[in-house]
C-alpha cells in the first residue's frame, strides 16, 4: 500500500516536471540518491569517479525523462542510467590504464556446478557484523572481485535490495539468466568470505590480508 | 533422498521463497538431515543480512550536498538555454 501511495507521489512529480516545475527534480531523486552512489561505486570503486557517474546520471535522467513512457518505472529506469554512466567511466578508465592487457574472460561461470568447498559454520553475528569496519571492507572487496555480471546482479538484489523484477528491469536481462547469476554469485561469495566469517581465532582483517591475493596488488 | 548438489543448486531460489512447496518441503528435509548443507544455508544467510546492511557501502559525508548542487547548476544552465 505505502509503496502505491510513493509511486503516486512521484509520477505526479515527474508530471509537473515535465509541465516545467524544474526544481521538483531535487525531490525526485533525493529517495534514490544513495543507491545511485553505491551502485556506481560498486563499478567504479573510488568515491570521485562513483560521484562523477551520478552527477552525469543526474544529466541523463533530466534531459530524456519526457522519454520515460512507464513512469511508475523511475526506480528501475534511473538506475539503469547510472549503472550505464558508470560503466562507460569504467571502460574509460580502463582504457587508458591498460590500453594493451588482455581482459581476459574469466567470468567464473566454469566450476560452479560442484557443491561448496566451505562449509564451516559462521560465528559472526550478523546484526553485529556490519558495525566493524574491517567487516564492511571484507564485505565490499569480496564483492568487488566477483565478475561483473555476477557483481551487478548482486548489487541490485541483495545490497540494494530491489525485488527480483525491478532487478530485471534495470538490467534488461531475462527473469532466468538473472536468477542464475544471483544464486552463482551467493555462492561464489559465500565462498569467498567463509574463510574469514568461519574461524574466529585471528582477526577478520588480518586473516583477509593473508589470504587475499588483490589486496598485496591493490594501488 | 535428494542430493546434497540438489538443494545446493535450489538454494537461492529457495530463500527467495520461489520453490514449489513440493521442493521447499524437500529441501526442509534436506537440512534437517544434512549439517553440511545446513551449515551452507545458514551462512548465506547471514551473509545477505550483512551485505543487505546499509553500512556496508557507505556514502560519503557530504555527497548529498554535492550533488544537489550539483543538481542546481545544471536546472540554471538548462534555463539560460
Ligand atoms: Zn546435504
Amino acid at each position: 500500500m505505502q509503496k502505491a501511495v510513493e509511486t503516486e507521489a512521484e509520477t505526479e512529480l515527474i508530471q509537473r516536471f515535465l509541465a516545467g516545475e524544474r526544481e521538483v527534480f531535487h525531490d525526485l531523486i533525493r529517495p534514490y540518491e544513495r543507491m545511485y552512489y553505491r551502485q556506481a561505486y560498486s563499478i567504479l570503486r573510488n568515491q570521485e569517479d562513483a560521484e562523477e557517474a551520478v552527477q552525469q546520471a543526474m544529466i541523463g535522467i533530466f534531459t530524456h525523462l519526457s522519454q520515460l513512457t512507464e513512469r511508475d518505472k523511475f526506480k528501475q529506469w534511473g538506475l539503469r542510467i547510472v549503472q550505464n554512466k558508470a560503466k562507460m567511466i569504467w571502460k574509460r578508465r580502463r582504457q587508458n590504464l591498460y590500453e594493451s592487457i588482455d581482459e581476459g574472460s574469466s567470468d567464473g561461470s566454469g566450476e560452479m556446478t560442484s557443491y561448496p568447498k566451505q562449509y564451516a559454520d559462521w560465528r559472526e553475528l550478523p546484526s553485529e557484523a556490519a558495525e566493524k569496519r574491517e567487516v564492511r571492507e571484507a564485505v565490499r572487496m569480496a564483492i568487488a572481485e566477483l565478475p561483473e555480471i555476477y557483481r551487478e546482479v548482486f548489487m541490485l538484489r541483495d545490497v540494494q535490495q530491489l525485488n527480483l523484477a525491478e532487478t530485471i528491469e534495470v538490467l534488461g536481462l531475462n527473469e532466468s539468466v538473472v536468477k542464475t547469476r544471483l544464486h552463482r554469485a551467493r555462492i561464489m561469495l559465500r565462498e569467498s568470505l567463509s574463510p574469514i566469517f568461519a574461524k574466529p581465532e585471528r582477526s577478520v582483517w588480518e586473516r583477509w590480508k593473508g589470504m587475499n591475493p588483490w589486496f598485496a596488488a591493490r594501488r | 533422498m535428494v542430493r546434497c548438489k540438489t538443494i545446493i543448486a535450489h538454494l537461492s531460489e529457495y530463500m527467495d521463497g520461489d520453490t514449489s512447496v513440493e521442493m521447499r518441503q524437500k529441501i526442509e528435509r534436506h537440512l534437517r538431515g544434512c549439517q553440511r548443507c545446513n551449515a551452507v544455508y545458514d551462512s548465506t544467510r547471514k551473509m545477505l543480512v550483512i551485505t543487505g546492511d546499509e553500512l556496508v557501502f557507505e556514502v560519503p559525508d557530504g555527497f548529498g550536498d554535492r550533488l544537489h548542487s550539483f543538481v542546481d547548476s545544471m536546472l540554471a544552465s538548462s534555463e539560460s538555454h
